[in-house]
């Protein structure tokens, strides 16, 4: 199961690399790690999404925990969380196609960012699940390029995950 | 940063120097803080390891950038795996020159990081004081352990404008909790309580909070039997009624059985490694677990945990002696005692020709003073220790987690250096001694009544054992061949040593190496084929 866990930290060089160290040496998985700083230019927050069952998800607070310049860690429950990625996809869209793609495009609302006579690059903010329906639906033809960015997220309603530890 | 140490009351430090470090030992020699130093900086990890662990205070330890620093880094991880509280101060290369491979450069907080609980680099010499402070209060409270503090030559150089040491430490992520949970203590009570086979399980968390006096007391008042991890050994002394004994794979049976048959078993400040308990999902099956840890990590970690306490073990223990009043049912305690009595006495195998290895620990135990310090190496002479040298006031000091061969003589110098009246014995065999015995040199420069005993099997022996019995038989890569003169080793130091090779010479060669407080060695001959247990 994948479970997004929110952190944050100091905003120093080198806590990047203790983190994700923690991650590799304690056989944790790393689907997707996403850094920025925050309201508070101190603190920087990860949103970080790992496989794992209850125990890894545990373990894996804990040890983040331990870490002296993480000063907050959540685990955001899926239903109660706004998650969303970054895509710029360069598809192949040629004479005659230009239109069909522009067409996906508009109904999946994704904006158009770069055009050549052979490709178009758009740009797609959503859900994981609604990136791969845009994907699955340029495939046929033929995606030249794909970069995403790892999830961010954040709780739903009003309340805020506050630098106070445990 | 020499300034720092003295506002920390740092007394002494182990070390060796090197070119970018300069600065810094310039300083240094202008101090009252005593340098010792070592023979391979390797040992000053252990060295200052041994100090910490006997003075209760963070060791400090130095070395130069690249070699040294990396050369250290065995020594750091074995002190993170035991959590003890050490500064590791290292030198490092021009800051601008950072990244560029110049001479002697390492990345050695990058190396580190896994062994450390936290690393600093330093970037801006202004930082140095607030870096040392929250090094030692890093390193010293919550879970010890080692942190690094890695200073750029050229910030060792710089002027520092304001030096302010009186700024109290806040770091916003590090915020570690001592007390308790009262709800969590008043579960914990109740469940001791209504337990009928209860069993506390100490490890080194006792030593790291402090709190032998109350594990004491506590286990008396609710008369509730103790045994102990490798690195629990001496939580309670070894003869108390109530303790049981190591338990674990090379542990021994009257603690193996307890925890096996307890209904409750509380968890003092141990982590339960595997070596401790190979199946801890089968103990808390059978019983209550009470996990009492300073690191939240550690519970549910190894072993399940149904009444979780995070929390210093010394405060929590003191909450259990004011609040449990309680005495465990005689029947359980006197089952427990009954077997210790049976097993009290070491299954021994004396061969002619060669010393009795448990005998000779049942006997340096009884002529060493109460207070007296063992550190016990890695491998069978750590067994032999572990389950028949006596502690009573003392310590026992070994590398339980990481199992380092070659602990023991540095760990024994720091030991000795923390507490020059005690006596203080390393106990290791003739494959760690050569790992270890360049500090012959370092004891003789600091005078230090260090004395140690080398158990000669000419073998590596653990690994032997294993060979014999896994791997049907063959041994390979386990002879110490060469057989060098160890009493003629000790002698070129101007080290008094004594070789024996039988049991009727034991008692007078203990005599004569305890006779006064210089070092000494004495290599006992043990038969190459002794088990472990």
């Amino acid at each position: 199961m994948k479970h997004t866990i929110s952190v944050l930290v100091e905003n120093h060089a080198g806590v990047l690399s203790k983190v994700s160290g923690l991650f590799a040496r304690r056989g944790f998985n790393i689907d997707s790690l996403a850094v920025g700083i925050t309201e508070d230019p101190a603190i920087s927050r990860m949103t970080i999404v790992v496989e794992g069952d209850e125990y890894v998800v545990e373990q894996l607070e804990k040890q983040l925990n331990k870490l002296i310049p993480v000063i907050k860690v959540k685990t955001l429950a899926p239903k109660e969380t706004i998650a969303r990625t970054l895509s710029l996809i360069k598809v192949a869209a040629g004479n005659g196609k230009r239109a069909e793609v522009m067409r996906i495009s508009e109904l999946m609302g994704a904006r158009i960012v770069d055009v050549t006579k052979t490709t178009l690059t758009l740009e797609f903010t959503d859900t994981v699940e609604r990136t791969e329906t845009l994907e699955a639906l340029l495939r046929p033809y033929g995606i030249k390029e794909i970069v995403r960015t790892g999830i961010i997220a954040l709780e739903k309603g009003p309340n805020a995950t506050r630098p106070t530890k445990r | 940063m020499v300034k720092c140490l003295e506002m920390e009351g740092v007394r002494v430090a182990f070390g060796y120097p090197g070119a970018a470090i300069c600065p810094f030992y310039d300083a240094l020699s202008g101090s009252s803080i005593r340098h010792v130093l070592v023979r391979t900086e390797q040992n000053a990890a252990h060295s200052a390891s041994g100090y910490s662990r006997v003075s209760g205070k963070p060791g400090v330890c130095i070395a130069t950038s690249g070699p040294g620093a990396t050369n250290l880094l065995t020594g750091i991880a074995s002190a993170y795996m035991d959590s003890i509280a050490l500064v590791v101060i290292t030198g490092q290369v021009r800051s601008d020159l950072l990244g560029r491979d110049v001479f002697q450069e390492a990345d050695i907080t990058g190396a580190a990081e896994p062994f450390t609980k936290h690393s600093y680099l330093v970037k801006n010499a202004n930082e140095i004081p607030r870096i040392f402070k929250e090094a030692f209060h890093i390193a010293s409270t919550g879970r010890p352990g080692p942190v690094l503090i890695d200073v750029p030559i050229d910030m060792q150089k710089a002027e520092i404008k304001d030096f302010d040491y009186d700024t109290p430490v806040d770091i916003i992520g590090y915020k570690p909790s001592t007390q308790g949970h009262s709800l969590q203590i008043r579960k914990a009570i109740e469940a001791i309580k209504s337990s009928s086979r209860p069993v506390i399980c100490a490890g080194g968390g006792v030593f790291s909070a402090k709190a032998r006096g109350e594990l004491r007391q506590f286990a008396e008042q609710c008369n509730i039997p103790v045994i102990s991890t490798m690195m629990g050994i001496g939580a309670l002394p070894s003869e108390h009624r109530l303790n049981m004994g190591m338990l674990g794979s090379h542990g021994c049976v009257p603690a193996n059985k307890a925890i096996r048959d307890a209904d409750l078993v509380i968890l003092a400040g141990a982590r339960v490694g595997d070596r401790a308990v190979a199946a801890p999902g089968q103990v808390a099956e059978r019983a209550t677990i009470i996990h009492i840890d300073i690191d939240p990590a550690e519970i549910g970690k190894n072993m399940p945990a149904h009444i979780p306490i995070v929390g210093d073990l010394k405060l929590v223990l003191a909450e259990f002696i004011r609040n449990c009043i309680w005495e465990a049912p005689q029947e359980w305690v006197q089952q427990v005692t009954e077997r210790k009595a049976r097993y009290f006495e070491p299954n021994t195998q004396p061969v002619e020709g060669f010393v009795e290895p448990k005998l000779f620990m049942r006997a340096l135990s009884r002529k060493m003073r109460p207070d007296s310090i063992l550190c016990a190496d890695v491998g069978q002479n750590q067994i032999w220790s572990a389950n028949n040298f006596l502690i009573q006031d003392g310590y026992f000091l070994t590398s339980g987690g990481m199992g380092t061969m070659g602990y023991s003589i540095p760990c024994a110098v720091g030991a000795k250096t923390a507490q020059r009246d005690r006596q203080v014995c390393a106990v290791c065999g003739d494959g760690a001694f050569q790992m270890s015995m360049m500090e012959l040199g370092t004891i003789c420069q600091e005078g230090l009544g260090v004395k140690i005993v080398v158990m000669r099997n000419t073998r590596l022996g653990m690994v032997r054992e294993l060979q014999d019995r896994l791997y049907c038989g063959r041994q390979f890569a386990v002879c110490l061949n060469g057989k060098p003169d160890y009493v003629s080793i000790a002698k070129a130091y101007g080290i008094e040593a004594l070789s024996v090779s039988s049991d009727s010479e034991v008692e007078a060669a203990i005599d004569q190496m305890l006779k006064d407080d210089k070092p000494f060695l004495l290599e006992c001959s043990v038969n190459p084929d002794y088990p472990s247990l």
